[in-house]
């Protein structure tokens, strides 16, 4: 499946594996963060980022990435950035991403999903048992 | 990335819990552990102060919601110290403001608590 078109032309695309392992989210979300940094996002924008990449690795290990593999593909262009993060498992519930708010009784798997959908412009989730989870989310730069 | 926890004693039965560093998938087990030890040690009223973290993901917002619940039912309580804007914005965004006392200094922290 391809990116979701976020940015009218691609000035580049960068592609990262890390192994489905708790300590390599830190490299994934740090790398997402230095490629974004290309595009004219704000301090802000780039933290968000950073929280849903990591919200997004964090699921695919939660929930089986089967081949013990994250692939996160980001695609900086004009208006914005378009990041694939996909893996084999079966991917959070998506009745989890329906909520409002998430309050004291929100699991973490829910706050996590939640967090994406709060913090990216815009989020696609597909999961299948037997081809894995995708999840494509678009940060457009602001003003 | 690493986290640094350490625990100490403050006013009366409260603990204050300092963080510094990062909580994500793979520090949040380690803030975890500090904060089990203290609820099994029966201490119920806690200060985790924030203001040396630099980053917090959903995990780490489960742990403080987790040492809340269990403190709660002992009657105790979990005051926050958070000045970063980014995190506060997490706890915002997420509705945990409602849920947790969060206070620009230690000071207020303590003085609020339960």
């Amino acid at each position: 499946m391809n990116p979701a078109p976020a940015a009218t032309q691609s000035h580049g695309i960068v592609r990262l594996e890390i192994p489905a392992i708790a300590e390599w989210v830190a490299v994934a979300r740090l790398a997402v963060a230095a490629v974004a940094s290309r595009q004219r996002f704000s301090v802000d924008d780039i933290e968000d980022i950073k929280l849903a990449v990591a919200e997004s690795c964090t699921n695919a290990i939660q929930h089986g990435a089967v081949d013990n593999v994250i692939s996160i593909v980001c695609e900086v262009g004009t208006d914005g950035i378009v990041i694939t993060v996909s893996d084999r498992g079966q991917g959070p519930p998506l009745s989890a991403v329906e909520e409002e708010r998430i309050g004291e009784g929100g699991r973490t798997e829910e706050l996590g999903v939640f967090l994406i959908r709060a913090l990216m412009d815009s989020v696609e989730y597909t999961s299948d048992v037997h081809g894995g989870t995708q999840l494509v989310m678009v940060k457009r730069v602001s003003g | 990335m690493d986290i640094k926890v350490s625990v100490r004693e403050s006013e009366g039965d409260a603990y204050v819990v300092d963080l510094t560093g990062e909580i994500d998938v793979y520090t949040s087990p380690k803030v975890k552990d500090a904060i089990t030890e203290l609820i099994d040690r029966e201490h119920y009223h806690l200060v985790i102060n924030l203001e040396k973290v630099r980053y917090i993901d959903s995990t780490g917002l489960g742990v403080l919601i987790g040492g809340l619940k269990r403190v709660r039912e002992h009657g105790g309580s979990v005051n926050l110290v958070c000045t970063n804007p980014q995190i506060k914005k997490i706890f915002d965004i997420t509705g945990l403001v409602k849920i947790f006392g969060i206070f620009d200094d230690e000071q207020s922290a303590m003085k609020a608590l339960a």
